[in-house]
């Protein structure tokens, strides 16, 4: 996927301007959030299942190494295999070669937000492999050759009548008189077309939710139930997955697990979590014969030596976006590449560069909803104030915004020179209202009064109020 | 009020922040009232300037640091200091200790400043146990609640209590009253169309509330929600929430006819 | 140099340290080898004739259907009039653990096969290995006896979970999948499923609709 988060400002102009986009967005703020609310209402131990959560994550990442190599070990005692892959070059390739010594036509895929990463559908299509998506919302935006622009509602920013009309484009099939104008009617049809597909693939993708280091076991969370088709009915079964992943016990899965559904969706628990151990046994009647986990670095150990270790106990639960007014404003292809969102925000700079994806650890007000709600603690503001002083280290930062604070800085480590300007200033802005209380367009503050009226100052300073009479002037109080 | 009885009265450094110094002197002064009336001795020392963070949330962490330093020093020798802004309090509180990590001298006078230093509304009600202010104030308002007092300081109810004491004064709840503003400091002039949905969003919810006033504790959201009101030619109008609790409302409000003539 | 020994190496680079020592590695192996619960919250702690409460208040709220019975002898009658009321064909794909269980001949109108699923079977019957209370959720595995298919392909999905394999929290049924569902080599079962509910999306604004993928419906006979 080409990354399009260097042109950030453009992107939100084009989001803002969009009158679909804005009515599938509106919808989301009386939904996720609501139900999460509710949900850990009712959980009196959510802030302490956070805190343990945040310890597991933190243990693991201090021993990745050591989990990493016992969930091979547990992996290939299962009869399956894992494969180390540095890059998506590396992991394309992989899965590749997996799909054409299997002879695969197709593949279906549950959701990963990896395999969007490394980009695999192009490169699968690329090679006469045809990938089927078979998540709902990721069908949905496949036939729209869209990214996704929410990690756990992809489709999030399409309307009904959007679906309809790719459905009817792409069904062509089906009697063009059908009945299609209720989410029911698109939901079956999705069912109905999709449900050879899975019989039909010989290698089925998945990502995962969780390796567990204990088991050799990928775990994988969903609603639907297509990734448990896709992995059942397929000859092989391939997971991809990053590193941070791994979690070391089944009960340290446990206590994320109650955060996740919660922190997401707000449901108590998500419809199908189902681990994955293996390949079928000798004896079982059905299940994949193979059994990989394409495990994915893509920078994540150099990560680990980083100020930004934090972000790989992100359990991709949304919840940051979901709450977040940035992304409640511009939706998630406005971000420019896979992620969206304050967790976006990080990982992007973090995977495809500063110098790429500058714009998005600035396009915060540090409002901290997103810390506030995140489950597994993760300080995102301070990580993308991180980044904000790497490119002010790194000079990258804007020429205007660098000498403004340069200056700022001069005039105010010089108390008797900065009031003296701040008293000019206070004059010349109240000057400047005419006595309408407000100024509605100022030279060099555009980025203020393009949008909104700058109210006036009261013609003088705090300080030189307080100088002279150490109290309020008396005329003005009562 | 409080009756300070025999214990000897505290002394408060008052950190005016740099927006009220520039744009609204009055809440400065409302913070003093306030301040004194429950039995404070206030200073305002006069080399303060600003606590440094557009630099810290710009990433120039040189400049946040040299302005620190200085309020730090600044602002020693007082029982307490106290801000009419959960920003620029959460700043000395929560950030100032994270700047010097590796000079633990002044990380050590950072932790001393953080402890005691106070928003304003927080210090009257946590610190000092006020739970009524003797003012008056006839009609609705709707409080917004701003991002780094509420989520970095706990500030929700501390105002709520205080405006409760308020004679003739309503307050009604907003839907989203803890959803951001979209000021953000620098954000709102680099993004400034999102800034602008976001201001659109919250002065949508003011003015569903039916109050013909918003209040809130930091400047920078007043200064942002008022410009958008007096753009959209509202008549709500807009104050910082120490000048209700201090009885001075005489001033025309933030972004209100008035100023610009007569004074200067 | 591998892929695997390049980033086995920038781990421990960027952990500051090279492979853990013999005594660090046998501490977290101890960890890994006799796994202890976090914290187990209040509602994941019930037992008994609370917990089948918590299970089955949990079980209906993530839209299950449930039926309880008091004998396996019951079963058949009970999933016949289940069939029945919502107007479903008499005719199942069952799990062999569930034919060696139940006795068909009462309620011969019931066409039963026992095997995996194919595309054509509509209702699917499986054997719980536990309830999990605090959600509500059936923990099934795989296995010679039991077929992942039957849980997925029917577009009705019936459960038999008996009463006395209600636990409260995760953590319990994990202790049960290690005593009674490990190989000789102490492996797991190729899958374990979890499942609340019957398959749902949201995917198209939002709005809920069930039976995305997996089962339309999932019903719960509860016996004991």
């Amino acid at each position: 996927m080409r990354a399009t988060s260097h042109q950030f400002p453009e992107n939100v102009h084009e989001a803002l301007a969009n009158p679909t986009l804005r009515q599938a967005l509106s919808k989301m703020r009386g939904g996720f959030p609501v139900n999460r609310a509710q949900a850990i209402s009712r959980l009196p131990e959510f802030d302490a299942l956070r805190d343990t959560a945040r310890d597991i994550k933190n243990h693991t990442l201090e021993h990745l190494d050591f989990y990493l190599e016992r969930f091979e070990e547990r992996v290939v005692a299962n009869g399956g295999q894992v494969h180390w892959c540095e890059t998506p070059q590396d992991a394309r390739q992989t899965i590749l070669e997996i799909c054409q010594r299997l002879n695969a036509r197709s593949v279906t895929k549950g959701k990963s937000m990896i395999a969007e990463e490394i980009a695999l559908n192009d490169y699968l299509e690329e090679h006469d492999i045809r990938p089927v998506e078979t998540d709902l919302g990721e069908y949905i935006i496949q036939l729209r050759k869209e990214p996704p622009s929410h990690i756990i509602a992809p489709a999030i920013h399409v309307t009904k009548d959007q679906v309809i009309e790719a459905f009817r484009e792409a069904h062509t099939e089906l009697p063009a008189d059908r009945p299609l104008d209720e989410p029911r009617d698109l939901t079956d049809e999705a069912r109905t077309m999709l449900r050879q597909e899975y019989f039909d693939a010989d290698v089925g993708i998945t990502g995962a939710n969780f390796l567990v280091a204990e088991t050799g076991t990928s775990t994988i969370v969903t609603n639907e139930g297509n990734g448990d088709l896709t992995q059942t009915l397929a000859k092989a079964h391939v997971v991809i997955a990053s590193l941070e992943k791994i979690v070391p016990t089944m009960e340290d899965m446990a206590t994320i697990l109650r955060l996740l559904a919660r922190s997401a969706t707000g449901q108590e628990f998500s419809v199908y979590t189902t681990l994955s151990s293996g390949p079928k046994r000798k004896e079982d009647l059905d299940g994949p014969e193979e059994y990989h986990v394409v495990l994915l670095d893509n920078g994540r150990s150099d990560l680990l030596g980083t100020e930004f270790r934090e972000i790989l106990r992100c359990i991709r639960c949304s919840a940051c976006m979901n709450h977040c007014p940035v992304y409640g404003a511009v939706g998630g292809h406005a971000y420019g590449w896979v992620y969206p969102g304050p967790m976006g925000a990080i990982l992007t700079p973090t995977l495809i560069g500063i110098d790429q994806a500058g714009h998005l650890p600035n396009a915060s007000t540090f409002c901290g909803k997103c810390e506030e709600v995140c489950p597994m603690r993760i300080p995102l503001p301070q990580l993308m104030r991180a980044y904000r002083t790497r490119e002010h280290e790194r000079g990258i930062s804007p020429k205007a915004t660098r000498w403004g604070l340069r200056l700022w800085r001069f005039l105010a480590t010089r108390p008797r020179l900065y009031g003296a300007v701040t008293g000019l200033v206070a004059r010349a802005i109240a000057n400047l209202g005419w006595g309408q209380g407000v100024v509605t367009s100022l030279p060099l503050a555009g980025g203020w009064t393009s949008v909104r009226d700058l109210p006036v100052t009261q013609g003088r300073t705090f300080r030189s109020l307080y100088k002279q009479t150490k109290s309020y002037p008396a005329s003005s109080t009562k | 009020m409080r009756e300070t009885g025999s214990h000897p009265q505290p002394t408060v450094g008052l950190f005016v922040t740099c927006l009220a110094d520039l744009f609204r002197p009055s809440v400065g002064f409302a913070a003093i009232k306030l301040l004194e009336a429950a039995g404070c001795v206030v200073e305002a020392p006069e080399a303060q300037t600003c606590c440094g963070q557009p630099g810290y949330n710009s990433g120039d962490t040189e400049s946040a640091r040299a302005l620190a330093r200085r309020t730090i020093e600044i602002f020693e020798g007082y029982d307490h200091v106290v801000a009419p802004s959960g920003s620029c309090a959460g700043m000395l509180k929560e950030h100032y200790p994270h700047l010097f990590s590796d000079e633990p001298e002044m990380a050590r006078r950072a932790e001393t400043l953080a402890g005691r230093t106070h928003e304003l509304t927080s210090f009257l009600v946590d610190v000092l146990g006020v739970k009524a202010v003797s003012a008056q104030f006839e009609g609705q308002v709707t409080y917004h609640d701003s991002c780094s007092g509420l989520r970095e300081l706990g500030i929700k109810e501390q105002p709520r209590e205080l405006l409760g004491s308020v004679e003739g004064l309503e307050l009604v709840e907003m839907e989203d009253s803890e959803v951001c503003c979209g000021f953000g400091g620098t954000f709102c002039i680099k993004y400034p169309e999102i800034s602008d949905h976001m201001v659109t969003d919250k002065v949508t919810r003011a003015g569903e509330s039916g109050a013909g006033m918003v209040l809130a504790g930091d400047l920078g959201c007043l200064l942002n929600i008022a410009g958008k009101l007096k753009r959209q030619g509202s008549p709500v109008q807009v104050r910082h929430v120490a000048e209700v609790l201090a009885g001075m409302v005489d001033e025309p409000a933030i972004g209100e006819p008035g100023f610009g003539e007569a004074e200067v | 140099m591998s892929a695997r020994e390049a980033i086995l190496g920038r781990v421990r680079a960027s952990l500051g340290r090279g492979r853990l020592d013999v005594d660090k590695s046998a501490e977290l192996d101890a960890r890994l080898n006799a796994p202890i619960a976090n914290l187990v919250p209040a509602r994941g702690q019930v037992s008994g004739a609370a917990a089948v409460e918590d299970f089955i208040q949990m079980t209906l709220g993530a839209a299950a259907t449930l039926e309880e019975v008091a004998t396996d002898l019951e079963i058949p009658a009970a999933i016949a009039r289940y069939l029945a009321s919502e107007n479903l064909p008499a005719r199942l794909v069952q799990t062999q653990e569930i034919a060696d269980r139940l006795d068909w001949d009462a309620v011969p109108q019931v066409e039963t096969r026992s095997g995996p699923a194919v595309s054509e079977d509509e209702v699917g019957l499986a054997m719980a290995l536990a309830g999990v209370a605090e959600t509500g959720t059936l923990i099934l595995r795989s296995g010679v006896q039991a077929p992942t298919t039957v849980n997925f392909l029917p577009d009705t999905h019936i459960v038999v979970l008996r009463r006395d394999d209600v636990v409260g929290g995760y953590e319990e049924a994990w202790a049960r999948l290690r005593e009674t569902c490990l190989d000789a080599d102490g492996r797991l079962p190729r899958t374990v499923n979890m499942i609340t509910g019957p398959s749902r999306t949201g995917d198209i604004e939002q709005t809920l609709q069930l039976g995305a993928h997996g089962p339309r419906r999932l019903h719960v006979v509860l016996v004991g």
